[in-house]
């Protein structure tokens, strides 16, 4: 990816968003409605994906927590989903928990109007305040990375030992209606998928604005370099901590719309190995493209799914393989598949002169990286 | 109040000695060579099992069942640094200088290897059986500290002097801190720097093998041991230094004492919250880790 990114790819990379956006509409009339709402679980997952792809891809922080604001998006919503199933009394494992009133920060759960900023708002905040702390002292790269990974653990430690407030690791099930409409009636499952798709290609339209735009350029030069932006005399951290927050948001709003369809959230699906698998999709689909984000989540689980129907256990060879894979000798993910001859050939060069490939953590200048067709030299 | 008091000193120095003992390998490669084995877990796991398959052979020798424990040690070192050997050659050296890459490729690796153990040693989990001599536990002013414990405290100082005196008193150690320290002057002055690099890979791997057959006493051994304690390691390293075998000391210590503490005044769950914290805000002051090395490069990562 080099800095000034050709029109044409841009284009190209419309064109085919379009397409997938088009095959999504096209799914609930011809799909039985058990792969519809299965496509619309994978389409919450791209929606992640995109937001990832704007702070990994783009702006280079590999944050390995981003299950974290997913859970706080879907916890939100599914607080608002299980008052109103509980129906005006307390969720059922409170009363098993022994309480006999709803706890005070539960109670404003019941207004779906205020659950819906909270599902965005408390992600933006926790992202806000953690980026505050890790970039405003130039916390970054791995460390970053590490700190992130270990909210994840945080985060699901947390719900499994507040148990009489989150149900702890049974989680928050048996919803019953979303704004009045029943949650199992195919209507409303159609309208939430069509809610999804709309969200998907809304954030994507707003991504793809937004790195098209003088804003996008900071964010690639902060990836590519950080220090020299510094020293043309932006404060990268605000930069960074809006991307990182914009990401936390768009990831709240997809935990959202996962909870309401799947209709199930518990500590496994937002704790430290789903993170990974999170910017797993990114990075099978092209890290740095928005469109390949969206692609890398929805063929990953595609796959997943199909795989843990027929063999459940080659799925884990299966995506580790394709990690291990792709990241070694397909850096630019699925997106980078049409320029994988002239890959191999520069590869080829690059083993037979020697030395190259092993170039030191320290000597890593943007501008060679943008000669050896740029993704190797990308750092964390 | 002088038990309690004991109780949590014993269990917060034991828990920094467990936490030492998985990170200090990951502590070397990752200061040596910038690369994040996320895999480093599952050494410690293959080294868990090494332990359990040891302990299996020696079942029906009757008397002579103790003396599986040192050689359960030595094979589960043995084993981890023969398998880190064959990552370091066939993926690790492939990525230098790709940080976040070597990030994603041994994730990748650390679920096959799960998945592997799974398909070896079945998908429940195993518990290996502790000699008699490790089974009991001393009494002190009323407090019972197990023995097993006890000797993993033992075996973590035993590593540390170890692998100082490896670094510090030998000349391949020399070798070691000059390419963590200019990886291209070192090589300039012929060092061979890919060989510095699998040794080093191989050593850190052993000695995650070593922690792994030390957790078999405290604990269950199943696919996911190393995920348990993996990201713990990592803040480990991060907290003490990458590279710094004094500073994953202190980083053990830091979170293995301030966690017994924190979870002795809250709770489990919050303990680990708060300790989350502690780590952010040390960081504040100290970006790089408490014994970072000072560098005036500016790209360092």
């Amino acid at each position: 990816m080099t800095l000034i990114q050709p029109a044409r790819t841009q284009r190209n990379r419309l064109v085919l968003a379009a397409v997938i956006f088009a095959a999504l509409a096209a799914a609930p009339a011809l799909l039985p409605m058990f792969r519809t709402t299965l496509i619309a679980r994978f389409m919450c997952y791209a929606i992640v994906a995109v937001g990832l792809d704007m702070i990994w891809g783009y702006t280079g922080i590999m944050s390995l927590g981003h299950g974290v604001y997913f859970g706080l998006g879907a916890y939100c919503m599914a607080m608002y989903l299980k008052l109103a199933a509980a129906d005006g009394g307390i969720p059922d494992f409170m009363q098993w928990s022994g309480f006999d009133a709803l706890p005070a920060w539960w109670a404003p759960f019941a207004n779906p109007a205020f659950a819906f900023a909270m599902v965005v708002l408390v992600p933006v905040a926790v992202s806000v305040v953690i980026g505050l702390l890790t970039f405003l002292h130039n916390i970054k790269g791995v460390y970053f990375s590490i700190l992130s990974q270990a909210l994840a653990l945080i985060m699901s430690v947390l719900l499994v030992g507040s148990q009489q407030y989150t149900g702890g690791s049974n989680g928050l099930t048996d919803f019953d209606t979303i704004l009045g409409a029943s949650l199992s009636s195919p209507v409303t499952e159609v309208a939430l998928y069509y809610v999804t798709l709309a969200v998907l290609v809304g954030v994507f339209a707003l991504c793809f604005f937004l790195v098209n735009r003088r804003i996008g350029k900071i964010f690639m030069a902060i990836r590519d370099s950080e220090n020299r932006v510094r020293f043309t005399g932006y404060n990268t951290a605000v930069f960074k901590v809006f991307i990182y927050a914009l990401s936390a948001a768009v990831a709240g709003v997809a935990g959202a719309l996962y909870v309401s369809q799947v209709g199930i959230i518990t500590p496994s699906d937002v704790g430290v190995s789903p993170s990974v698998q999170m910017i797993v999709w990114v990075a099978i689909g092209g890290r740095g493209t928005l469109v390949g984000a969206i692609l890398g989540a929805l063929i990953a689980n595609g796959v997943e799914t199909a795989a843990s129907e027929s063999f459940p256990d080659l799925w884990n060879y299966l995506l580790g393989l394709v990690c291990i894979v792709v990241v070694l000798f397909l850096p630019g993910g699925l997106m980078d598949l049409p320029r994988v001859p002239a890959r191999i050939r520069a590869w080829l060069n690059r083993s037979r002169l020697g030395g190259g490939a092993r170039l030191s953590p320290g000597d890593r200048a943007p501008a060679s990286s943008a000669t050896l067709s740029g993704k190797e030299a990308r750092d964390a | 109040m002088v038990e309690t008091l004991i109780m949590q000193a014993f269990n917060g120095i034991s828990l920094s000695s467990i936490l030492f003992l998985a990170a200090i390998g990951l502590a070397v490669t990752f200061g040596l060579m910038h690369v994040i084995n996320m895999a480093h877990g599952e050494f410690i796991m293959m080294g868990a099992y090494t332990a359990y398959v040891v302990q299996n052979a020696f079942a029906g020798l009757g008397g002579a069942f103790g003396l599986y424990v040192p050689v359960a040690l030595v094979l589960s070192f043995i084993v981890a640094a023969a398998l880190g050997v064959v990552v370091e050659k066939l993926i690790v050296s492939r990525l230098y200088g790709r940080v976040a890459d070597s990030l994603l490729v041994t994730w990748g690796l650390s679920l096959v290897l799960q998945q592997l153990a799974r398909n070896l040693f079945g998908s429940a989990n195993v518990g290996v059986e502790v000699p008699e001599y490790l089974a009991g536990s001393l009494v002190i002013g009323g407090v019972a500290l197990p023995y097993t414990r006890i000797w993993i405290l033992v075996i973590a100082l035993a590593c540390l002097l170890a692998v100082y005196l490896f670094m510090f008193r030998t000349r391949f150690g020399r070798t070691v801190r000059a390419v963590m320290q200019n990886r291209p002057m070192a090589a300039a002055l012929g060092v061979n720097t890919r060989r510095v690099d699998a040794v080093t890979f191989a050593l850190g791997s052993g000695l995650a093998g070593l922690a792994g057959c030390t957790l078999t006493w405290i604990g269950l051994v199943g696919s996911s041991l190393g995920q348990n304690y993996i990201t713990q390691a990592f803040m480990t390293v991060v907290v003490g230094g990458v590279g710094s075998v004094f500073g994953s000391v202190f980083g053990a210590g830091f979170i293995g004492i301030g966690q017994s503490i924190f979870e002795f005044l809250t709770d489990a769950s919050i303990g680990q919250a708060l300790i989350f914290l502690a780590v952010i805000l040390l960081l504040q002051f100290r970006p790089k880790g408490i014994f970072a090395q000072s560098s005036r490069s500016l790209e360092d990562e």
